[in-house]
């Protein structure tokens, strides 16, 4: 295996968010990150304490402004296709963990392109490819045939999958490859081996280098994610900040893109992670909107259609539609069972329209493969 | 509003009447026609990484008969990628005009002026009319100038920031010592900063954040139009002196009347 650590300098910028103290953020050092053009880390941790929470209506005014100008009235639009569901993980927050009894299924190379036939008659150009972690099951030569299928007739094709060596992520790259999301779950250390009590996961530091990797392989674009509620919610919205700067500083030229799913109910998983409210959620939407204005921004089909669509235009850049999460399921029934319960149902034309009803325009095609 | 048929702009041998360059980008597509009939501008920008062949909505569909679409290389990160993108347009039967972007700082969008004169060669080499967007730097203008490209576009600010002028004296200079045409490009925020551009002497201006962000992009699309024009008829006016103040004692006092 190629060097596991992640550069110093990351992870002193972690510790540093991680040890962040929120609690001693006053209404004036609010107003001051509010006044700021260009954020430091330190203002985001501002903008997201408990006390920024009376904020929210200047914070929102702000990320539309910079929403506007930098993305316009534009809303991307893609689905994710779930390859397969095998994974030797064991994450105690994830329906598809080892020890869940539920249905596994890996697509073939067929029925992958029966899905993305579906998925590409329903005006959709823009594919994310998953899968659990399972070398053997869904290795990376799998994981090329299915890239090189959805390069095919996708403008834009991203994949978010266990992490990988710099070498298959350039593998995958000429396959056809452009945007890696690695969702680094929590960025506290702790909590991290608590939640992964087995599997290769278990490695932070793999994980954690993985979007580097992918960029350093010349993916165009990484997307940077926490499972918010893991851990402290607060800290790991800062940490991935801390990581975004990280990235854009190191690979000026590369798209990036943050996402903050929220812990969702998950059949034959227990309860036990903390909850954060669509009030918390927006904050951090908001905030990181501010503190990075050039990343995209998803938000995933774990929120409700009325939250979606509010965010719209609020520092949202990216939304789904038309999603399954079940092994397949565009292209006649799915194969496996959910990985989460989905709350938006929605498919292309509703998302749409409901775009449009925010005064936006629906993004089909934004990337041209070069 | 007529524009003024003499005193044309020429980019490659075409003339076009009206020095309001608008972006397409940042709007709802069917917002995209009333902009464009309000600004009357001759050439529309747009991203050729949107255009979608098949399918859905396409925003060729949405811009008015009789414009010369000016397709952006922007989604470029080197000067090769730049060429694909010019065949591209061509292909879709965009023509020949190219407003190269070759970016390799997604956080300013701030152009990447070595790519950029890479790509003014090689698209030139093909036969393209190449307008480079680029940072404003006298010495790369004219290394492009001489390259080929038919205007220049440095930009006044970075995309988006509405910021204005703020590279207003290289700019200057470029005006001042090249011989193709200046195009300012990105930043500008306010009607009066387009109408500064074109009294400096630039040739045209290109918007498109500030009447895509403002409250009613159609009659801001008109303000810049209007701004233009005035900016354009004081430079050909040409500016009065700025009056100095007169120092009480005068410096060649000493001097004598014989």
């Amino acid at each position: 295996m190629e060097n596991n650590s992640p550069p110093d300098s990351l992870l002193a910028a972690i510790h540093w968010a991680l040890a962040f103290d929120f609690q001693a953020i006053t209404p004036a050092r609010v107003a001051k990150a509010l006044q700021r053009e260009s954020l430091t880390l330190a203002d985001l941790g501002a903008l997201l304490s408990p006390v920024a929470a009376d904020y929210l209506e200047p914070l929102a005014q702000r990320a539309r402004r910079v929403t506007r100008s930098f993305f316009g009235r534009n809303i991307g639009l893609y689905t994710p296709l779930y390859l397969a569901n095998h994974c030797v993980n064991h994450c105690l927050y994830c329906g598809y963990h080892y020890g869940n009894a539920i249905r596994r299924g890996v697509l073939t190379p067929p029925e992958i392109a029966g899905e993305l036939a579906a998925i590409k008659a329903m005006g959709l150009s823009d594919v994310l490819l998953l899968t659990g972690e399972s070398r053997q099951l869904s290795g990376p030569d799998y994981l090329e045939v299915a890239v090189r299928l959805a390069a095919r007739n996708f403008a834009s094709v991203g994949l978010e999958v266990y992490p990988l060596k710099t070498e298959e992520y350039a593998r995958l790259r000429l396959a056809g490859a452009d945007y890696v999301c690695v969702y680094q779950e929590t960025y506290d250390p702790q909590v991290y081996a608590q939640a992964h009590p087995k599997g290769p996961k278990r490695n932070y530091a793999w994980r954690l280098g993985a979007p580097g990797r992918a960029l350093a392989a010349g993916i165009r674009g990484v997307g940077l994610g926490a499972l918010l509620g893991l851990a402290d919610f607060r800290h790991d919205a800062l940490a991935l900040g801390a990581h975004g700067q990280f990235l854009e500083r190191q690979y000026p030229a590369a798209d990036l893109a943050y996402s903050t799913p929220r812990l969702r109910p998950i059949p034959g998983v227990m309860g036990q992670f903390g909850r954060i409210n669509e009030r918390e959620l927006t904050q951090i939407i908001l905030a990181l909107r501010l503190f990075s204005p050039s990343f995209g921004l998803s938000l995933s089909t774990r929120e409700s259609p009325g939250f979606r669509d509010n965010l719209i235009g609020l520092g949202i850049t990216r939304l789904s539609a038309a999603v399954k999460t079940s092994v397949g399921g565009h292209d006649g029934p799915g194969q496996g069972d959910e990985q989460f319960q989905k709350s938006d149902g929605r498919d292309v034309a509703e998302v749409c329209q409901a775009i449009v009803a925010r005064g936006h325009q629906p993004v089909f095609t934004d990337y041209a493969r070069l | 509003m007529s524009s003024d048929n003499s005193d044309p702009l020429n980019l490659g041998g075409h003339l076009f009447h009206s020095r309001l360059i608008l972006g397409s980008g940042k709007y709802p597509l069917p917002q995209i026609r009333e902009v464009v009939a309000a600004g009357e501008p001759d050439i529309v920008t747009l991203a050729l990484r949107r255009v979608n062949a098949q399918g859905q909505a396409n925003i060729l569909d949405y811009l008015p008969e009789g414009k010369t679409l000016l397709p952006n290389t922007s989604g470029a990160r080197a000067a090769a990628e730049a060429l694909t993108l010019a065949h591209l347009a061509r292909e879709l039967g965009c023509g020949d005009f190219i407003k190269i972007e070759v970016i390799t700082d997604t956080k300013h969008l701030l152009p990447d002026n070595e790519e950029t004169l890479a790509a003014v060669k090689l698209l030139t080499q093909a036969g393209f009319v190449a307008l480079p967007y680029m940072t404003p730097d006298l010495v790369m203008a004219r290394k492009m100038a001489q390259a080929g490209a038919a205007a220049i576009m440095p930009l006044g600010a970075p995309i988006g920031s509405n910021k204005g002028l703020t590279t207003r004296e290289l700019i200057r200079l470029m005006i001042e010592e090249l011989d193709v045409p200046i195009i300012v490009d990105a930043g500008i925020g306010r009607p009066s900063q387009a109408c500064e551009a074109m009294e400096m002497g630039a040739s045209a201006v290109m918007v498109n954040t500030a009447v895509a962000t403002a409250e009613d992009p159609p009659a801001m699309a008109k303000a810049f139009a209007l701004a233009v024009r005035a900016g354009r008829a004081a430079y050909l006016a040409g500016l009065g002196p700025v009056a100095e103040a007169t120092p009480s004692s005068p410096l060649t006092g000493f001097l004598g009347t014989d």
